[in-house]
């Protein structure tokens, strides 16, 4: 659109799409025109999975204040989960 | 002038034509019926995608009488529905400026051929189109009308060029060398009302025929009816003053 702003990262984990579940590979943050959010700009993120096609995109439009509670509190809950010792994370 | 009694009718279709490279590309062509000589736009979609928006534009034009024509600039890089289209685009930075110049100079190409074209084109867009048909009129010479509609990014920072958008589109403010209508909302962010202004004085001082219309109640995209931001009054008269400036230009 017209900041093409856009930070990316790979992640792994699952999002559920249109048509189910499927494996992530990439989401991208971008701050910019959203499609279908009220705002005239937002902070668009997209989980996506290219290789199996552009219709694998679990897609969240948020105004700027709601994106960076949702970082705050991704943050927070990060930090509960990692301090207690008693929950490992297993990675298959 | 739009009287009951006239006849109507047009023609709309999904057309492929050679773009840059030669590489096929989806089109989205609207004609009216019958042999013409017609007037024809080159419409360069906004970074939502080549969405049913600018099939509905595209329609209007045709409606109005003009070859309408609109190709996928995402093209090569997907398919989907246009907003997935759109935001995987929109992860790689957007697309080159030089395909889409060569995009919007193949479609040019490709209605100006038409034994129905009167041998004049202009070429409109909206958003990321508005910086590409304000781009397209100043680095190709085959158009004959600019109507640039709050182009984003028309004035960038060296911060903000990429391999993709290597050159500020104001740089080439010299060699625009056709008419240029512009369109905007003093609300828009993108590009900011300084922005606008900047970009006009330039224009004036390089000696450009222009034409600005600032809407103060307007902000970015307000013709977009399918959106909260579009805005009734500014759009009517937007329209208007763009149906205008193109039957003058392209008569």
């Amino acid at each position: 659109m017209c900041t093409m702003i856009c930070e990316r990262t790979e992640v792994e984990g699952s999002g559920k799409g249109r048509d189910g579940w499927f494996p992530l590979e990439m989401v991208n943050v971008s701050y910019d025109h959203p499609f279908n959010a009220p705002w005239e700009y937002g902070v668009n993120i997209d989980f996506v999975n290219q290789s199996r096609g552009v219709g694998s995109r679990v897609a969240v439009e948020l105004s700027p204040q709601s994106a960076k509670k949702l970082a705050d509190t991704i943050i927070e809950a990060l930090k509960r989960g990692e301090a207690n010792p008693q929950i490992k994370v297993s990675v298959l | 002038m739009y009287t009951t009694e006239q006849f109507e009718g047009i023609i709309a279709e999904t057309i492929t034509i050679n773009g840059t490279n030669g590489d096929a590309i989806h089109t989205y062509f609207a004609r009216p019926m019958g042999a013409g000589p017609f007037p024809a736009v080159v419409l360069a979609h906004h970074l939502p995608g080549w969405d049913e928006l600018y099939r509905e534009f595209t329609r209007k034009l045709a409606h109005h009488g003009y070859l309408a024509i609109s190709s996928d600039l995402y093209c090569r890089e997907a398919h989907g529905t246009p907003e997935d289209v759109a935001a995987a685009v929109r992860a790689e930075g957007g697309v080159s400026d030089d395909q889409v110049m060569g995009d919007l100079e193949a479609a040019a190409k490709y209605v100006l051929s038409l034994p129905s074209s009167n041998g004049k084109v202009g070429t409109f867009g909206t958003c990321s189109g508005g910086r590409h048909v304000f781009l397209a009129g100043c680095r190709l010479d085959c158009f004959d009308a600019i109507v640039e509609c709050w182009g984003g990014n028309v004035i960038m920072s060296d911060e903000q060029l990429t391999d993709k958008q290597p050159v500020s589109p104001n740089s080439y403010t010299q060699d625009l060398n056709a008419p240029l209508l512009g369109i905007f909302g003093d609300l828009d962010q993108s590009p900011t009302p300084e922005q606008v202004n900047q970009h006009e004085a330039e224009l004036k001082a390089a000696g450009k025929d222009i034409e600005f219309h600032r809407y103060p109640e307007a902000g970015h995209g307000f013709f977009y009816f399918d959106r909260p931001i579009y805005h009734q009054s500014s759009a009517v008269d937007g329209w208007d003053k763009m149906l205008t400036f193109l039957s003058r230009t392209l008569s």
